[in-house]
């Protein structure tokens, strides 16, 4: 069994729980631990969103560590409260503070009480890095804010909806739909602004945006809630905790990414609010599916390697399939099982297979990558390893995407998305396919180097 | 509890903020960050890290929960000659019944798997915070992996909470100079030294800084025997007690590393730096000078000549388009930022704010003495006070790393990369143009005059 770890597909739970608080508005989040965890996820999320992420730290030192880290933490809370003036405060707990065993949820009541801070909220997520993965902790997080702030509220005619770590401009595409399908609602968590910030002048430390608290209190009161999320597993999950406390009816989709899934999700706001889908919405499925015929013959020549966040995963396969784009391996670095349970029985009516890897590694994907020969990879940029070691090109999907700008902007959802995902797919195809066809075609026939491919060229099946 | 003051800087934080020539009291600095106030400083862990990892033929074994090396995973712009082992990230994966019951089989099994895919005669365990807590015996599992192979298995302890980014340089010293002095029969006392050789020390090789200034020195006579740590390798790294003289650019990492070889191994050492087009013609004569060589001399004087009249003509240009501008500088080290300080005047910038993540107070000092009346000087800054001092001063441009980036992109002001994973170098003349270059890029760039 393999007892190492080598080059990660995945990183670590309080990173994923940075998000759903960014999606708060004026939420600041402290982790609870040492300097280093904060300072790197800054890092790695600044990169992807060219945006300044303001993540405090408790800063455990070595006296906090052995005798408890309680006076470190509440002096950090005075500070972010000094300094940023939130109107609510995600505490996230990393590894260290999770080994010493803080009580995180106690020191920050008890501080709140202290200090007579009524017009604040807090909630406390216990996210060690050795939990989970980034995944869970998104998801982890999303449960608990909507736990700590969720009140019994009087019905009323919005629908909540809930999404998994996608980007700031697929926010701002949902949100768009159903305001173009004339609903009400309520989306959680919304970093659509927060993290991807227009230019303003005076520059805003606490950026406006995120869900309304007001807005979350009340998604007790909601008609029902739209997950879209299907990879939780056992997981609780905030539209879940809806529905058993409070009754609100929870529909789960997946992300709206893809034809069939954002059909998926219409048809879903449509059941529930008994709007019609408009003709422009129409209009641009149609545009949508006259792309995919535009593009479907070169589709059907690439064979996918998907990686990352599950949700992701599970949608991006949807749209290979839809395209003939086949996905042969298909990897998270998440320890989750649900993906493959989701997406087998879809292989198995086309009578093909594709290879599951959780838990994965890069160097375990580079392995499958090779041997079931994908000619594309789908996920972060951690794939140009992949690009890099065996020269399989990669479309950026996901997160982090720190090696190109404009990561907060890819946008992949609702038919114009996918659209929009689509072609970067086929472009991606057919750049590594012109770039490379007069020297293969010179190799194989001219100088009848390469038998292995004896000049077939269009196999798919195989 | 104080009400929110916008801008307003936390009372623990006024002592590592100075203002030259308001206050006499020195600047607080190398102490532990506060809690709250959204330090830009990393961790111990992340300190070894950086100063290790451009050792290009070892293994690097992050022993802990996955975010560590994650997020470490090839982030360094450290350019090799040879192997790429370095560039993998390779991590324990703690679980929760590791921690629980501890992590040292794990390490184990790890090490020894990592050793038969990937054969190599040194690997580097780094410990991680929790490491520190649950008490693996890091230094027995290295000692027993060590034997079994019949390689070096050097633990590096950079628990993260022990202290700061600073504490892992010294941990990443620790662990060279445990490489440098193991192994059988070595006496490094009596090893004979090269001739006019040198370890360069502080050099990452970013870029290819290393070989740049590789090629300045070779024609001056002078052979550098071993990098630490940029493109360096487990033979040239025990090679290293045979050079006659240890030249650093990045002190904060190295000093520490020079002074221990001086007493073990007998070699002088001397600071000097290749940021600018001064210091860099500086640092050549008085490398050459050490060796007493008319010829090393001469050489050096001519290559100087032969850079400058090719450098000079190209940084003057760029020095009149950038009449009155001033400059912000948040670093890593302070040795960083006295270098930075020297190559803006060298293009007609003066600094209004200079920060450093882990300067030292002799560095400060330093700082202190060079920049004008009025300039902002602090440690451990945070992106309260980059803002407010980089606006009160009315900065134009700002020098950092990418968490700086954005924040001085929000603000409205030209801002330059001076961190780990920047794509071209800044050593030398071929980066004093760089820089000149890169500070028009973007001082200059249209996109401005749009946010009026
Ligand atoms: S894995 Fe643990 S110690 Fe490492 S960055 Fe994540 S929370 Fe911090």
């Amino acid at each position: 069994m393999k007892k190492v770890n080598e080059n990660s597909c995945h990183m670590c739970m309080p990173m994923g729980g940075i998000f759903s608080f960014k999606g708060v508005e004026k939420s600041m989040v402290i982790l609870h631990g040492s300097q280093g965890c904060a300072t790197y996820m800054r890092r790695h999320i600044a990169e992807h969103f060219n945006e300044p992420v303001d993540v405090a730290s408790s800063s455990l030192n070595e006296k906090g560590t052995i005798y408890g880290g309680e006076k470190n933490l509440k002096q950090g809370l005075d500070n972010v409260i000094k300094i940023y003036n939130p109107k609510f405060i995600g505490v996230l707990t990393t590894c260290l503070a999770e080994t010493i065993g803080e009580d995180v949820d106690r020191i920050v009541s008890a501080y709140l009480k202290e200090k007579g801070l009524v017009h604040l909220s807090a909630a406390a997520v216990s996210t060690p890095g050795y939990g989970g993965s980034h995944s869970e902790g998104y998801l982890k997080a999303c449960h608990q804010i909507v736990a700590a702030l969720a009140k019994k509220s009087p019905g009323h005619n919005k629908i909540n909806v809930i999404v998994p770590n996608i980007s700031p401009a697929d926010i701002r595409e949902i949100k768009r739909i159903l305001n173009i399908m004339g609903v009400d609602f309520t989306l959680f968590p919304d970093y659509s602004n927060t993290l991807d910030q227009s230019f303003v002048k005076p520059y805003q430390k606490m950026p406006t945006g995120g869900t309304k608290i007001s807005d979350i209190q009340s998604m007790s009161g909601a008609v029902a809630t739209v997950q879209t999320v299907l990879t939780a597993g056992k997981q609780p999950t905030a539209g879940a905790y809806l529905e058993k406390e409070f009754g609100v009816p929870l529909y789960e989709t997946p992300i709206p990414l893809g034809l069939e899934n954002t059909d998926i999700f219409l048809n879903t706001v449509k059941r529930i609010t008994g709007k019609e889908i408009p003709r422009s919405l129409g209009e641009e499925r149609g545009r949508l599916l006259d792309a995919m015929i535009d593009s479907h013959k070169y589709n059907f020549q690439g064979r996918s390697i998907l990686f990352g966040d599950p949700e992701l995963v599970l949608a991006a396969v949807g749209v290979c399939l839809e395209n003939g784009v086949f996905p042969v391996v298909v990897a998270s670095g998440s320890k989750n099982t649900r993906l493959q349970q989701l997406l087998q029985p879809r292989f198995n009516q086309l009578n093909r297979e594709a290879c599951f890897l959780t838990g994965a590694d890069f160097v375990s994907i580079r392995e499958k990558a090779v041997e079931y020969k994908a000619n594309i990879a789908i996920g972060s940029s951690e794939g140009k390893y992949l690009t890099e070691k065996e020269g399989i090109p990669l479309v950026r999907f996901g997160f982090p995407i720190h090696d190109r700008v404009g990561g907060q902007r890819l946008l992949s959802v609702g038919y114009n998305g996918t659209a929009m995902f689509l072609d970067r797919i086929t472009n991606t195809l057919l750049e590594n396919k012109l770039n490379n066809y007069r020297r293969k075609m010179y190799e194989s026939f001219y100088r009848g180097e390469n038998k292995e491919l004896i000049g077939a060229e269009l196999r798919w099946k195989e | 509890m104080s009400v929110f003051e916008p801008g307003s800087i936390v009372e623990e934080r006024k002592d590592f903020i100075h203002t030259k020539g308001r206050q006499k009291k020195s600047l607080k600095c190398d102490s532990d960050s506060i809690a709250g106030c959204v330090s830009q400083r990393a961790c111990v862990y992340c300190g070894a890290r950086v100063v290790l990892n451009p050792v290009t033929d070892a293994v690097h074994l992050v022993h802990g929960p996955i975010g560590c090396a994650s997020y470490t995973w090839d982030i360094r712009g450290s350019l090799s000659s040879g192997s790429e082992l370095y560039r993998n990230s390779f991590s324990t994966d703690l679980q929760e019944e590791d921690v629980i019951f501890g992590g040292e089989k794990k390490l184990t099994a790890a090490i020894d798997q990592l050793v038969e895919k990937y054969p190599t005669k040194l690997v580097f365990v780094y410990a991680t915070c929790i490491v520190g807590v649950i008490g693996d015996d890091l230094e027995a599992v290295c000692k027993n992996a060590s034997l079994r192979h019949g390689i070096e298995v050097i633990p590096v302890e950079s628990s993260g909470f022990i202290g700061n980014k600073a504490a892992g340089y010294r941990a990443a010293c620790h662990a060279l100079l445990r490489l440098i002095n193991s192994g059988v029969n070595q006496d490094n006392n009596k090893v004979e030294k090269i001739p006019m050789s040198v370890n360069y020390l502080g050099d990452f090789n970013l870029a290819g800084e290393a070989w740049i200034i590789q090629n300045y020195l070779h024609p001056l006579g002078i052979k550098v025997n071993t990098n630490f740590t940029g493109d360096s390798t487990y033979r040239s790294l025990k090679d290293a007690p045979k050079a006659s003289l240890n030249i650093i650019q990045c002190a904060g990492s190295m000093a520490f590393l020079a002074k221990e070889m001086e007493e073990m191994f007998g070699i002088p050492y001397m600071n000097i730096s290749f940021l600018g087009v001064e210091d860099t013609s500086g640092s050549l004569l008085r490398i050459a000078e050490f060796f007493n060589s008319h010829k090393a001399v001469k050489a050096a004087e001519e290559l100087i000549n032969r850079e400058e009249e090719i450098v000079k003509p190209l940084i003057e240009g760029y020095r009149r388009e950038f009449q009155g501008k001033k400059a912000a500088v948040y670093v890593g080290g302070g040795f960083k930022a006295i270098s930075l300080i020297k190559q803006f005047r060298e293009i007609g910038i003066e600094v209004v704010m200079v920060g450093t993540q882990t300067g030292r107070p002799e560095e400060y000092e330093t700082i202190s003495d060079m920049v004008e009346e009025g300039t902002v000087v602090l440690d451990d800054a945070n992106p309260t006070e980059l803002e407010k001092f980089m606006m009160e001063k009315e900065a134009h441009l700002l020098v950092g790393g990418v968490k700086e980036r954005p924040l001085a992109y929000k603000l409205g002001i030209a801002f330059i990369d001076h961190n780990h994973d920047r794509k071209h170098p800044l050593s030398g003349f071929a980066g004093a143009v760089n820089f000149a270059g890169e500070v028009y890029s973007t001082l200059c760039s249209p996109v401005w005059k749009y946010l009026k």
